[in-house]
């Protein structure tokens, strides 16, 4: 593997609750590229959750909980990639916080340095390993939807379009009004889920109105939302995590 | 506000009946909101076009990132030391002829704007758009003693003037189009002074004709005026207005008494620090580059403008926002509403499901601070938000919008929780639970694909949504189907996929460790 952009980095996966549970493929795809790639990657067993749908609805003694977890499971790691803007965002910005109101100086010490070493997926290509061309192929038209916490929270800027630039056949169409939220925002979705549909509504029309077959986005609570009213209404397109695209290979296509 | 000095006829439209705080609470109040098709789309209209000009306007300042952490830290600075500034600005008012009042709360600020009115025995005033005699609710107060309070600004007048409520901060008519203001107009201005023209359209161009000629009689005829303020400058005093129309340029030059109620944490250290401020503010509040008319006074100037100046200084609920460390950056908002015009949640309901002159993320994080978490308006406010972030990026003084949502969630957990457990909270306890440890998870997950098996549909929506027990789950397939379980979760095809994987630092066997 010696000459491949990651030869020799041990990448701990922290694959996110989410998408270990019910979205498998994605953290298989992060495997699958990483590997191609040349990356070690390990799963640490002991993994669960960010803990952000705790801390960003009031619970915080409860997330507390997942913090103390969290920065067990990923102990020694150097580079920690999640195939999730916002669960990236929460452990960047929440952990420390909600351990500084433990008072445990060891726990605020642990979270900063896992806080400190932990990438979105696209970061982790692009910053460390220096690649946008993955060796992907996606003979398809796709939209890419800009999740919140990724745009906004973790300044993803261009690095997720330049992945999907570099696939071959793929024909990236712009989305309308791209920067707008979903809707999702974790319990917002059932605390307030008229707003939550009014915003998921206008999000899957402006999907609809781009002609493409898949809408692409690094965030599968995102891809839930807006797939859920996509195929409600009985709209062809089909939703699909950056990281699924970035894994499909010419082999699969065959 | 007593009943028993209560004229029996009001001089001034009546507002909508009910309080703020009775409003129902967000979830509902936005719900309501949300089936006036009318209102959505002048919202959209409205919000996609001046964030598109605040947008452009930031990007024509080279170090507009720069100027907008000045502003945060030249606000967090007043915040700081806002003892010694207030005293200062006192002392500079004072010796440039202004009469400062302190007002504890609104009740004693109205208290103290209507003794000055009776004093001088006006029985009308005209306003300048100010939000936090919106806060106070002055124009009731003054109505309920017999004074009426003419409000001019145009959208001001036409929310006046229209029995409702304000929807926005700079643009509280924002909710209206200009076929709803013809039909305000007409009906009522003839009411209470200068009808409008009655071969008026709904041309903005005659409705501005109409509102000048209805404002006109009630500027030159007024004796007394009554103001907010953008900026209180603590080293000489000087009381600072922005504004677009010159209505307050009028107000602040005609009548004889003119008294302004400013919350204590408008101060500004220096004269200086106008720069900042004056570039930051119009950009992101109107989208222009300067805003047509700043006012700036400093005590009274003898035979040229009012003669008699006031200043009400209130704190109404902000010394209980500057207590506390995580949310007292609330403080520093100018009220510009660039973060009213970025929400898509604010695009989408408008600002009367807020329960506040204050809506949007302002609101959000604003109203439960100055007035508690103790009302259900107020525990759902933090609550209104996808914290999607936008606001944090457009806001001039860099308030942390999402930060302090969540903050704020956190306290009205714990004051929900503090006497009995709720079951959202037992919820929340039971995840807590799960994600505390990897074997807690896998065995959820089991569960939970023992249900998906029971489900069996790869889409799920609403031909299962009567077997769906949770009310959560209704609230999500309102409109939104949702994939079924997969058959095997991650973590089982990465054990099956790597049999003999060892446990890595830190993994299952030290978290028994720590446990024991």
């Amino acid at each position: 593997m010696l000459g491949l952009p990651g030869a020799g980095l041990r990448v701990a996966l922290f694959a996110t609750c989410i998408a270990d549970t019910l979205t498998p493929d994605t953290p298989k795809a992060v495997v699958t590229v990483l590997e191609r790639l040349g990356c070690v990657v390990e799963f640490p067993p002991g993994q669960t959750c960010c803990g952000q749908i705790m801390t960003n609805t009031g619970y915080f003694d409860a997330a507390v909980a997942s913090v103390r977890n969290h920065v067990r499971s990923f102990a020694g790691y150097d580079h920690i990639v999640a195939p999730s803007g916002s669960c990236v965002a929460s452990v960047r910005d929440q952990h420390v916080m909600l351990a500084r109101r433990t008072g445990d100086a060891r726990l605020v010490e642990q979270a900063s340095q896992t806080a400190a070493r932990t990438l979105d997926f696209t970061e982790f290509l692009v910053d460390v390993l220096g690649v946008t061309d993955v060796g992907a192929y996606f003979p398809h038209r796709v939209t890419y939807h800009p999740s919140c916490h990724g745009a906004r929270f973790l300044r993803l800027g261009d690095r997720p379009t330049r992945l999907l630039q570099a696939v071959e056949g793929l024909e990236l169409v712009p989305l309308p009004a791209a920067d707008q939220c979903c809707g999702f925002g974790g319990t917002f979705s059932i605390k307030i889920p008229d707003v939550s549909i009014a915003m998921a509504t206008d999000k899957a029309r402006h999907v609809v109105e781009t002609g493409a077959d898949f809408v692409v986005a690094g965030e599968n609570s995102c891809l839930m939302n807006i797939g859920g009213v996509l195929h409600r209404d009985g709209a062809a397109v089909r939703t699909v995590h950056l990281a699924e695209v970035l894994a499909h290979t010419r082999a699969d296509a065959a | 506000m007593s009943p028993n000095s209560a004229p029996a006829q009001r001089r001034t439209p009546a507002p909508p009946p009910g309080t703020w705080l009775g409003m129902p609470a967000f979830p509902k109040a936005a719900r309501e909101q949300l089936q006036r098709a009318e209102q959505r789309q002048n919202l959209a209209r409205a919000t996609t076009h001046i964030r598109g000009k605040r947008a452009e306007r930031a990007a024509e300042v080279a170090d507009w990132e720069e100027l907008r952490t000045a502003a945060a830290q030249i606000k967090t600075r007043v915040a700081r030391h806002l003892d010694t500034y207030l005293v200062q600005a006192e002392e500079a008012m004072t010796a440039a002829g202004i009469t400062v009042h302190w007002a504890r709360d609104a009740a004693e600020a109205n208290r103290i704007v209507g003794e000055i009115a009776l004093a001088k025995g006006v029985d009308e005033v005209v306003k300048i758009k100010s939000m936090v005699t919106q806060e106070i609710d002055l124009n009731e107060h003054l109505e309920s003693i017999g004074v009426a309070a003419w409000e001019t600004d145009l959208a001001e007048l036409i929310v006046q003037l229209g029995h409702d409520r304000p929807s926005h901060i700079l643009v509280p008519a924002i909710h209206r189009n200009r076929r709803e203001v013809r039909e305000i107009f007409a009906e009522e201005m003839g009411r209470y002074g200068t009808p409008a023209p009655p071969t008026m359209t709904d041309d903005p161009e005659e409705l501005a004709e109409a509102a000048r000629a209805h404002l006109r009689a009630k500027f030159l005829r007024a004796e007394m005026a009554v103001s907010g303020a953008n900026f209180l400058i603590a080293e000489t005093g000087t009381v600072v207005i922005v504004e677009s129309e010159g209505n307050g340029r009028m107000c602040l030059t005609l009548p004889e008494t003119l008294v302004s109620v400013i919350g204590i944490e408008k101060i500004l250290p220096t004269v200086a620090d106008l720069e900042v401020f004056l570039t930051l503010l119009p950009r992101s509040s109107t989208g222009e580059r300067m805003n047509p008319y700043t006012s700036l006074w400093t005590g009274v100037t003898p035979g040229d403008g009012p003669q008699d100046l006031h200043v009400v200084l209130l704190d109404n609920g902000r010394t209980d926002v500057l207590a506390d460390p995580e949310g007292r950056a609330a403080l520093r908002c100018i009220r510009c509403s660039a973060c009213l015009n970025i929400c898509p949640v604010y695009e989408r309901v408008g600002g009367h499901a807020y329960g506040s002159p204050y809506p949007g993320p302002i609101g959000a994080i604003l109203n439960p601070q100055l007035r508690g978490v103790a009302s259900e308006v107020d525990q759902a406010l933090p609550y209104a938000s996808s914290l999607c972030g936008a606001c944090n990026d457009v806001c001039p003084v860099r308030i942390p919008f999402t930060d302090i949502l969540v903050h704020l969630r956190h306290k009205v957990v714990e004051h929900k929780t503090e006497h009995h457990p709720t079951a959202e909270q037992a919820a929340f306890s039971a995840i807590g639970w799960v994600m505390a440890d990897g074997r807690n998870l896998a065995k959820a997950q089991l569960a939970s694909r023992a249900g998906g098996a029971v489900l069996g549909d790869r889409w799920l929506g609403n031909r299962v949504i009567g077997r769906l027990p949770l009310p959560i789950a209704g609230r999500w397939l309102r409109a939104r189907d949702v994939d079924a379980p997969p058959a095997q979760t991650f973590r089982a095809w990465w054990a099956a996929r790597t049999p003999a994987a060892p446990p890595v630092d830190g993994s299952a066997d030290a978290a028994t460790e720590d446990r024991a």
